[in-house]
């Protein structure tokens, strides 16, 4: 080994770039290189380094081109770029458009097999022998291919510095500690790791070094969140019917809840999860659960909520508590499957024909898809009605870095319901749909309540008061007020904006769900180019109230959105239609997650 | 809340849980005088009366439909969901999975069943929910004014709609191959038939499909209509003559073993069978099957019990639930404990 003067030593760190870029890998979906990019994204996490992943796939078992993205950022700024620093390629076919969205001066590990000419002599090149590699591990056949996969990890490891004791631990995370499958892989990184050091001199700046920026926080995924917040809220059913990107979801729940909710003496389930023939049925258990006092839910995307349109419509007319799932992909109709949006807010907000209107949640981060998860429950059996969640592909499917799931802090809110008891004391005398408390909610009863008078006949036919058919004009328009009532008292129990304000703002940005990384990044660098911004991130539908002071604070607003419409713009529109010319839509939708690039740019030339 | 419905007549004749026909009565029917939906809700007011079951132990689910309007006509003081059209088991397996003490009992349409509803129909079926489910057949669309329904004779010729020109969906057929547990065919016009297979019905754990020919008087009540009460009356041949004795009961009637059948229920109970010119087995399935095909191939109303398998677990025995339903868990038995988050946060 050469010595190097300290001077050299010197400047050579000053041209190294640490903790701040991205990462891309291309290969081939169904090779099972899901397992090395996880160890890849988790190994970082774990040396207290911001980091984000994001898979782009395709809507398919084996075979198709899929990428996947890893975002390092000692700030914390995890957005997905559209281009990268870093490039590991695994598949030919994708070769040349992957090597186009590499930065200038950009690393490109590739497959050594791959024998493709390029013109980019400015990046850094290294060559991988991944079967050479793979060879010199004792594995059996068929686990070779997938074996090959953790080569790259093995390379990138040693070139920019992944600690291999968190790689080890990252793999013990992915195989629940099994060692069998640890060592073999571990193997495989190690051997690729010792082949660099004999064979490669490191020429690029990327290099990664440990923080503390992650310690006490998780990564997981929001679908694993939500479950988990509908455990922890009771759920006690759920229906659904699989469906990409909503799945793993449900699949979750069927994981969790055997743990965590078998009654301890006993053994027996308080607990319910039925895959129905589907979304039609999915709903209508769901919403028959309800209806009977259960915590029901599904979960489903785009077209499952087209199917479910006429159940959720009675479950706002006949007032059942129900809490459903909308892990949002690119639409219209089958759209891409696999790819990511926001397009479902105009159509969830009124699902349903005739004068329907819906409580919607939007989660924006883990934390709050837990936290919605269970108060969700809260809010529908408080308020009889439907509660819609609105998640995303990129929220439900990849993996965000958060703080630790917190406990509940409240009880569980059951709502008015009457019980036997109850009705001993109003000496039997009540009425399903009477006003009583002039909120608009009224008092229920649930199906096994013995008590002689307990018993309504539900329907989603006009009714009066005591739920019995009723064709009466005034008696249709009043309870159709009643309804109207109920959205009102909802607001208090709805969750308030997140609003942040920076000091001399001069623009506003309102957004929902998903797309937060990509604007609070675009903020921070739009600062540094003297365009301070206040921020006020939307987390229920109806709108609580606080939105109208904070657009009435800035002359422009831009609602940022991931669809094509600028539905949230629509929706602030029809609310507060003497403030439309200050909001300004910025929606764009492709089916990634928002860059913050993009937004950076529409801003500051719509300021120019 | 229950509306009390005006007794017509003076309380009498007490069941053993302390209650008269009159509390399982429901609204006034408004559907047409003579339509067979009203007999049947006669006889599941009489069956309930008779089975000595709470009303409030009923919950009753229903379509869309005039039959499923019918829901509304008979056991006021049971909990009832009329639903949506032809989605009725799906609401119902939902509710029912509350408090599985209870019994589910549906009525719905050759429409609401056999069109729209087929597909939650048969998945009703192949999960063998516990759910009486009746069928009011009458081959048309009653609610919507007389169009033709799947279960409408080919070739039939009616005023306003023309003739049929396709084949019609056979709803027993169905619930057999569908696996249904308890597959029934009966006739609004055979009351007492309808009684005991409700009866029957209500005490079978898993789908209880009944396919009850219910003439519509207004739209398809033509004598040559298979579904007319002249013609269900003219070719009706009785299986069996079915008698239902609950658990409590001893069976008192003497009879000689030849010309009875006895069918053991889950909960004790048993269906008595007399025979009726036939030997015929209701647990043989192949059994089942040949009746259907001879029905269809002789053009008669052959009705009775038509297949029974009372061993099978209902969906909700599969689900190991809590002995205690689940609508009266509280928050200590449904909220996991505080530790087991932390602990799940360290595997994140
Ligand atoms: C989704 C939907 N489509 C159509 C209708 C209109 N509709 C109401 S009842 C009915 C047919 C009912 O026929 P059936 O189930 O045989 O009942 P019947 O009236 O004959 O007893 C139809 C088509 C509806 N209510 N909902
Ligand atoms: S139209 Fe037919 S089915 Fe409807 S109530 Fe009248 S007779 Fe009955
Ligand atoms: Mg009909």
């Amino acid at each position: 080994m050469q010595t190097q003067s300290e001077e050299a030593r010197k400047s050579e760190k000053r041209s190294q770039i640490i903790n701040d870029f991205s990462i891309t890998i291309a290969t081939v979906n169904g090779s099972g290189s899901q397992t090395s990019n996880a160890t890849i994204l988790r190994s970082i996490f774990k040396m207290g380094i911001p980091v984000s992943g994001k898979n782009i796939f395709p809507s398919n078992i084996q075979g198709l081109p899929t990428w996947y993205t890893v975002r390092v950022n000692k700030e914390g700024f995890v957005a997905r770029e559209d281009e990268s620093d870093i490039l590991i390629e695994m598949n030919s076919a994708t070769f040349n458009e992957d090597l186009a969205k590499l930065k200038p001066g950009g690393v490109l590990f590739c497959d050594e097999q791959i024998h493709l000419p390029f013109e980019r002599s400015e990046i850094f090149y290294y060559p991988m022998p991944i079967k050479e590699i793979v060879r010199q591990v004792e594995a059996p056949p068929n686990l070779r291919d997938y074996l090959a996969n953790m080569v790259y990890v093995g390379i990138l490891a040693q070139l920019i510095g992944i600690e291999f004791e968190k790689i080890h631990q990252a793999l013990e995370f992915h195989f629940k500690g099994k060692s069998k499958p640890v060592n073999i892989n571990f193997e495989v990184v190690l051997r690729a790791a010792e082949w660099v050091k004999q064979h490669l001199e490191k020429k690029d700046p990327f290099y990664l070094e440990p923080m503390e920026m992650t310690k006490g926080l998780i990564l997981t995924d929001g679908n694993t969140a939500a479950a988990l917040g509908a455990i922890y809220g009771g759920v006690q059913f759920a229906s659904w019917y699989p469906i990409t990107p909503a799945t793993s979801l449900a699949e979750n729940l069927q994981n969790y809840l055997p743990k965590l909710r078998k009654d301890v003496d006993t053994e027996k389930n308080t607990f319910a999860v039925i895959q129905a023939e589907d979304e039609l049925s999915a709903i209508g258990m769901a919403i028959g659960a309800g209806w009977g006092g259960l915590r029901a839910m599904t979960s489903t995307s785009g077209p499952g909520l087209s199917l479910m349109s006429e159940y959720i419509g009675l479950g706002y007319f006949a007032e059942v508590p129900v809490v459903i799932w909308d892990v949002q992909r690119i639409g219209p109709s089958t759209g891409l499957p696999t790819r990511t949006a926001q397009g479902d807010l105009t159509f969830i907000a009124f699902l349903g024909h005739g004068d329907t209107q819906h409580i919607i949640l939007l989660p924006g981060n883990i934390n709050e898809v837990f936290e919605f998860g269970w108060k969700a429950f809260d809010i529908a059996e408080q308020i009889q009605t439907p509660v819609i969640i609105l998640s995303d592909l990129d929220l439900g499917m990849n993996q965000w870095m958060g703080k630790p799931f917190e406990y509940p802090d409240s009880p569980m809110k059951r709502g008015k319901v009457l019980w036997e008891k109850d009705l001993e004391q109003l000496d039997g005398k009540w009425a399903r749909y009477l006003d009583v408390d002039g909120d608009g909610i009224t008092y229920r009863t649930v199906i096994g309540n013995r008590h002689p008078q307990a018993a309504y006949f539900t329907r989603g036919t006009g009714h009066d008061e005591y739920s019995r058919y009723s064709e009466d004009p005034q008696n249709w328009h009043d309870l159709l007020e009643r309804l109207r009532k109920k959205f009102v008292t909802a607001k208090p129990l709805l969750p308030k904006p997140v609003i942040e304000r920076m000091v001399m703002s001069e623009i506003g940005i309102i957004s929902i769900g998903s797309t937060n990384p990509a604007i609070q990044e675009s903020r921070h660098k739009l600062a540094q180019q003297g365009i301070k911004s206040d921020f006020m991130r939307i987390r229920a539908y109806p709108f609580v109230g606080e939105e109208k002071e904070f657009i009435e604070s800035h002359e422009i607003n831009y609602v940022v959105e991931m669809n094509r419409d600028g539905q949230l713009n629509q929706l602030l529109r029809i609310e507060y239609p003497e403030l439309a010319n200050r909001l300004r839509s910025f929606a764009y939708s492709d089916g990634l997650p928002l860059t913050a690039k993009r937004l950076f740019d529409f801003i500051q030339q719509d300021k120019e | 809340m229950t509306e009390q419905i005006e007794a017509q007549g003076k309380r009498s004749g007490v069941n053993l849980v302390g209650l008269t026909k009159m509390d399982y009565k429901g609204n006034p029917s408004t559907l047409c005088q003579g339509c067979g939906h009203n007999s049947i809700s006669s006889q599941i007011i009489a069956a309930c009366f008779e089975l000595n079951v709470h009303p409030e132990e009923v919950v009753k689910f229903s379509g869309i439909g005039c039959s499923s309007k019918s829901a509304y006509y008979f056991l006021n003081r049971s909990f009832g969901f009329n639903g949506l059209h032809g989605r009725m088991p799906s609401l119902a397996t939902g509710a029912l999975f509350a408090d599985y003490t209870l019994k589910g009992l549906g009525v719905s349409g050759d429409g609401d069943t056999a069109s729209i509803g087929l597909g939650q129909f048969k998945h009703l079926l192949r999960r063998n929910m516990k759910l009486v489910y009746i069928i009011e057949n009458n081959g048309v669309y009653g609610l919507t004014k007389g169009q033709f329904s799947a279960t409408a004779d080919q070739g039939l010729e009616l005023k306003s709609h023309g003739v049929n020109p396709y084949m019609p969906v056979d709803i027993a057929w169905e619930a057999l191959i569908g696996h249904a547990t308890f597959v029934a065919r009966s006739f609004a016009g055979d009351p007492k038939q309808v009684k005991e297979l409700i009866k029957a019905a209500l005490n079978h754990n898993g789908v209880a499909v009944l396919d009850i020919i219910s003439p519509c008087v207004t739209f398809n009540n033509i004598d040559q209509a298979t579904q007319s009460y002249v013609w269900g009356k003219d070719h009706e041949t009785a299986l069996h003559e079915l008698s239902f004795v609950p658990r409590a009961e001893e069976i008192l009637v003497e009879y000689n073993e030849n010309e009875v059948k006895e069918v053991q229920l889950h909960d004790g109970s048993t269906i008595l069978l007399k025979k009726l010119g036939r030997d015929y087995d209701p647990t043989d399935r192949s059994a089942a099957i040949t009746i259907l095909e001879e029905s269809n191939a002789c053009q008669c109303l052959i009705t009775g019990l038509i297949y029974i398998n009372p061993n099978q677990p209902s969906m909700v025995d599969m689900y190991n639930l809590t002995e205690k339903p689940l609508n009266r868990l509280t928050e200590v038995e449904l909220r996991p404990k505080r530790e087991t988050l932390l602990e799940l946060n360290n595997t994140f």
